[in-house]
């Protein structure tokens, strides 16, 4: 259905190609998952699928791809528009109309359908994907994981033979990301439909691939194949491969039902040894929220919530999309001003402090992390921040040298990949290592490596006695890191306590190695290998 | 998760056309009086109808920027008359220290005395801007201009959609201006002044130039701008015939104002031109194979709606016509304004809408109200931390993963298929 045939692809400008004598070849009906690295030029593989690249970003294409028989070289995106079905990384950016049931009609319009079958293709979509209840509404009003169905739904109506997804769950709470993952599946299995997608939280999506094609990046070539196969050789792998690497499990379980088949000898290993407990965090207090409410119009964002932050602590703020959890970030950075209620940082109110002030007390990453970006390159980034906030030159560059090694500093930030962009942004908020650190969404197109060492500086800077504060719908991260758990629906606080008591409860928030040794709390592999490693386990 | 009953015969609220016409009688009944009760009578029918049938949409929140607008253009001229204005003679209320002006600027004065008539003209004159300008902003909040647009014939289609785009330009621009601010303030520096100033402007250009070209690539992967291969000959017959026409309408139109300078008037170039243009269109048309979805169907209540505006201005038009008086306020002698019924009778049918529209559906969850900076509209970067959505959340389970699947979306009849397939391809 999608064949690449030796196809390299060089960027305007960019010394290397991006994508290098590429061969690949998707069956139809198959559900293929690109991973790789951060930066690896999985989004640039994906929008060659329809030719964006390069009728859109121009740069230099060689080889051919065809999709359903059809070359990139000579039909332009518009004219695959009823045979690829292509969803961005940020839906909303994607929006054509204004209300929900124009945006799923849109296509066909384009296509010249006749009235009587757009309106019958509407109406299935609306039932396949969830949406009729959400028919009329403005698509400004709808959250996160309803935009990204409606985008999905406003691709499908056009019956494309293939749908090519970016980072679809990525945005998403993990109950949504199964509806969407389970919707495309369905697709697959009963409509023949091809699907590629690429995604960094391969926990989410392994279990529904079928195919895995790994983009190692830095013009090494592709492994395609079954998903067991590819995942064992792969730089990037979710912790239930890790777990069946640690257990020397064969084939590796892509499944939590796969691995718990295979589980009972580990659980035996384990028994009688039980994870450390963690050493209780005594700072002083940090930040506190005493019963802050939000309303925008008749929406309440936040009611009535308090919580306090010590020094020490990393409290992972969970919860649906549209919970309330940027809100409350926003309200700790004082960029917002609580409807009623107070928010204090250090004893003082954020949204009063000078901006030079604030930055010295309050650092957020938010969850758009490009918007804190404005320099010429990523060197120039780095150095205007060392500047604005008094560190040694170079500061800022050590620290994503450690987040993300190798960045090319002379590149446009507006030309590095969401993953990279972000990165730059954790170093930039977290070089001058404010007492309080807010992240929002931290790891959204991190590969796992980078996210392994970001963990590793938050903890050093929890343990230097630093609060943080992270919302975030990535519960291996939360299992990782996180000391403390505060759960928020409808803008409540709904649950809080240590993290470990949180999310093991959750069937929505537990994360792969908890719900594969269930009911004991084991969080992440790493304290697996500890305790088989024998080594002293405290409590 | 009941489905709400649909409206009869697939009526999604009534058509747009139907409410700018309305609007557009509104608005022109305005600029017919000066008279302060007829104009606040418009006023208040028109906010009436809007209040009775405006939905949570977010453009349904234009008619308070309008009002808003109006009532600032009712400041600005009393306030430029105070200062600058024309000197009518009359009752002085204030005498403002006058400065004397060259004589080249004799047209021109500065302060001097301030009378009640004055004052009280440029009120008058700036209320019926304002009321104008609600009729618009009415028209804004009962049909979103999008709905508008796709009323529009295919061929100009393609134009009005760039059009629309480049209007949204403005309202994203004031977001990533907010997302912008609260970044620099993350960053430590300043928001405030010249320095914060330059240092916002290129990364507000930036990102919303970044947005557009994301719009720009979206629509184009979506199949905008599809062409379906045409005859050169009629391609080119159908540029040389729109072009020929325009030509012609122009030469006549200047033969209609100049009398005696073309045969008949000129009235028969313009029609020869308008045909023309006509069927320059139909043919451009051919080349693009869009089709509507679901189109607004015009019914007894667009008629009715429509005509209810046209009697307003037509009872304001008679009254001009057969010269009844009140229509216009004279500040000369300066008496209370009278209300002449004829006008006011006419302005009153404006109200019809009120009852015979249909409701639009309204949307199950609440939209909000009050100033979103997060959500924004739907292809907009989002501004830092703001609630992550609104309205609802992600009904959990809504699909039905397990059990029997409903009708496939893959367009069951082959007859429609094929034929889209074949038409669409440029082969």
């Amino acid at each position: 259905m999608i064949h690449f045939e030796q196809v390299s692809f060089t960027y305007d400008g960019a010394d290397r190609p991006t994508l290098d004598r590429v061969d690949l070849d998707v069956p139809e009906g198959e559900l293929c998952v690109v991973v790789g690295p951060t930066g690896s030029g999985k989004t640039t593989l994906l929008r060659a699928v329809n030719g964006l690249v390069p009728h859109f970003t121009g740069g230099r294409l060689s080889g051919e791809v065809t999709v359903d028989g059809r070359s990139t070289r000579e039909f332009p995106p518009r004219e695959l528009a009823d045979v690829v079905g292509m969803v961005g990384q940020n839906p909303a950016a994607s929006f054509v109309t204004d209300s929900v049931e124009d945006e799923l009609a849109y296509t066909m319009e384009n296509l010249g359908l006749e009235a009587t079958a757009m309106r019958r293709r509407v109406e299935d979509t609306l039932d396949l994907l969830g949406l009729h209840e959400l028919r009329d509404r403005p698509l400004a009003t709808l959250s996160g994981g309803q935009q990204q169905r409606v985008a999905i739904g406003a691709v499908l109506t056009a019956s494309p033979r293939v749908l090519v997804l970016d980072e679809p769950t990525s945005a998403l709470d993990p109950a949504a990301a199964e509806e969407v993952l389970a919707s495309l599946t369905r697709l697959v299995h009963d409509l023949g439909l091809t699907v590629l997608l690429a995604e960094h939280r391969l926990e989410r999506v392994l279990p529904f691939a079928d195919a895995v094609v790994l983009v190692p990046g830095r013009g090494a070539s592709l492994v395609v194949g079954p998903a067991a196969e590819v995942m064992a050789g792969s730089p990037v792998a979710p912790p239930l491969i890790e777990l069946g690497r640690l257990a020397g499990w064969d084939p590796l379980p892509l499944s939590v039902r796969d691995a718990r088949r295979q589980a009972d000898a580990l659980r035996l290993r384990l028994d009688g040894v039980r994870p450390p407990a963690p050493a209780p965090v005594t700072g002083p207090r940090r930040a506190s929220a005493a019963s802050v409410s939000v309303r925008y119009g008749d929406v309440t964002a936040l009611d009535r919530v308090s919580m306090t932050v010590d020094a020490g602590e990393i409290v992972a703020v969970m919860g649906r999309n549209g919970s309330g959890k940027s809100t409350l970030l926003a309200q700790f950075a004082g960029v917002r001003t609580p409807t009623s209620g107070s928010v204090l940082v250090d004893d003082v109110d954020p949204a009063g402090l000078a901006p030079r002030d604030l930055v010295a007390r309050v650092g957020l990453v938010p969850q758009d992390a490009g918007v804190l970006l404005y320099g010429e390159s990523v060197g120039e980034e780095c150095s205007s921040a060392d500047r604005d906030t008094g560190l040694a030159p170079g500061t800022t560059a050590t620290v994503l040298e450690r987040v993300l090694p190798g960045m090319d500093p002379d590149r446009h930030p507006r030309d590095l990949s969401e993953g990279q962009r972000l990165a730059l942004a954790l170093a930039v908020i977290l070089a001058p290592a404010p007492p309080l650190l807010l992240l929002d969404e931290p790891t959204r197109g991190l590969d796992y490596p980078a996210k392994a060492r970001l963990v590793s500086l938050l903890s050093e800077l929890a343990a230097d006695g630093h609060a943080v504060v992270m919302a975030t719908h990535d519960v291996e991260l939360v299992a990782q890191v996180a000391t403390r758990a505060v759960v928020l629906a409808e803008g409540e606080v709904v649950g809080d306590g240590p993290a470990r008591d949180v999310v093991c409860h959750s069937p929505v928030f537990a994360p792969q190695v908890a719900k594969v040794l269930s009911p004991d709390p084991w969080l992440t592999v790493d304290e697996v290998r500890t305790a088989l490693l024998g080594e002293p386990v405290r409590g | 998760m009941s489905r709400r009953p649909s409206a009869p015969s697939g009526r999604r609220g009534l058509h747009p056309g139907a409410w700018w016409l309305w609007a557009a009688c509104m608005a022109g009944a305005a600029s017919r009086t000066t008279n302060p009760i007829l104009l606040l009578l418009i006023g208040g029918v028109v906010a009436f109808v809007v209040a009775a049938r405006r939905t949570d949409a977010p453009w349904s929140r234009s008619l308070v920027v309008f009002l808003r607008l109006g009532l600032a253009v009712i400041v600005l001229r009393m306030v430029l008359v105070v200062l600058f204005g024309n000197r009518l003679p009359g009752h002085v209320l204030f005498t403002l220290p006058h400065v004397p002006l060259p004589s080249w600027a004799r047209g021109v004065s500065i302060g001097g005395p301030v009378t009640a008539e004055s004052l009280l003209q440029a009120f008058v004159q700036g209320l019926r801007l304002a009321v104008v300008l609600l009729c618009f902003g009415a028209a804004n909040s009962l049909a979103s201009p999008y709905r508008l647009l796709r009323c529009l014939p295919a061929v100009l289609y393609e134009a009005g959609v760039a059009i629309t785009v480049s209007l949204a330009f403005a309202p994203e621009l004031v977001i990533s201006i907010a997302a912008v601010r609260d970044a620099r303030r993350l960053r430590g520096r300043t928001v405030r002044g010249f320095a914060g100033l330059r240092g916002m402007a290129v990364p507000v250009l930036e990102s919303a130039l970044d947005r557009s070209l994301q719009l720009a690539s979206s629509m184009d992967a979506r199949g905008y701008g599809r062409r379906i291969p045409v005859a050169r000959g009629v391609r080119r017959w159908a540029t040389g015939g729109t072009v020929t026409g325009l030509l012609l309408v122009v030469g006549g139109i200047y033969g209609v104002l100049v009398a005696g300078s073309l045969p008949g008037g000129g009235i028969p170039f313009v029609a020869l031109g308008a045909v023309l243009v006509g069927v320059g269109l139909a043919a451009g048309g051919r080349r693009t194979n869009r089709t509507r979805y679901r189109p607004d169907p015009w019914g007894t209540p667009e008629w009715l709606v429509s005509c209810s505006g046209v009697v307003a201005v037509g009872a304001l038009v008679a009254c001009g016509i057969l010269g009844i008086a009140g229509l216009q306020f004279s500040v000369y002698p300066l008496t209370l304004p009278t209300l002449p019924l004829l006008a006011a009778g006419g302005i009153l049918v404006g109200l019809l809408p009120a009852v015979v529209a249909p409701m639009e559906r309204r949307s199950a969850a609440p939209a909000s109200d009050g100033p979103r900076p997060d959500d924004g509209p739907g292809r907009g970067n989002r501004p830092l931390a703001a609630p992550e959505a609104t309205g609802g959340t992600v009904p959990a389970a809504t699909l039905p993963v397990v059990g029997p699947a409903p009708e496939p979306a893959v367009d069951p009849d082959p007859a429609v298929f094929p034929a889209v397939r074949t038409r669409g391809r440029a082969a």
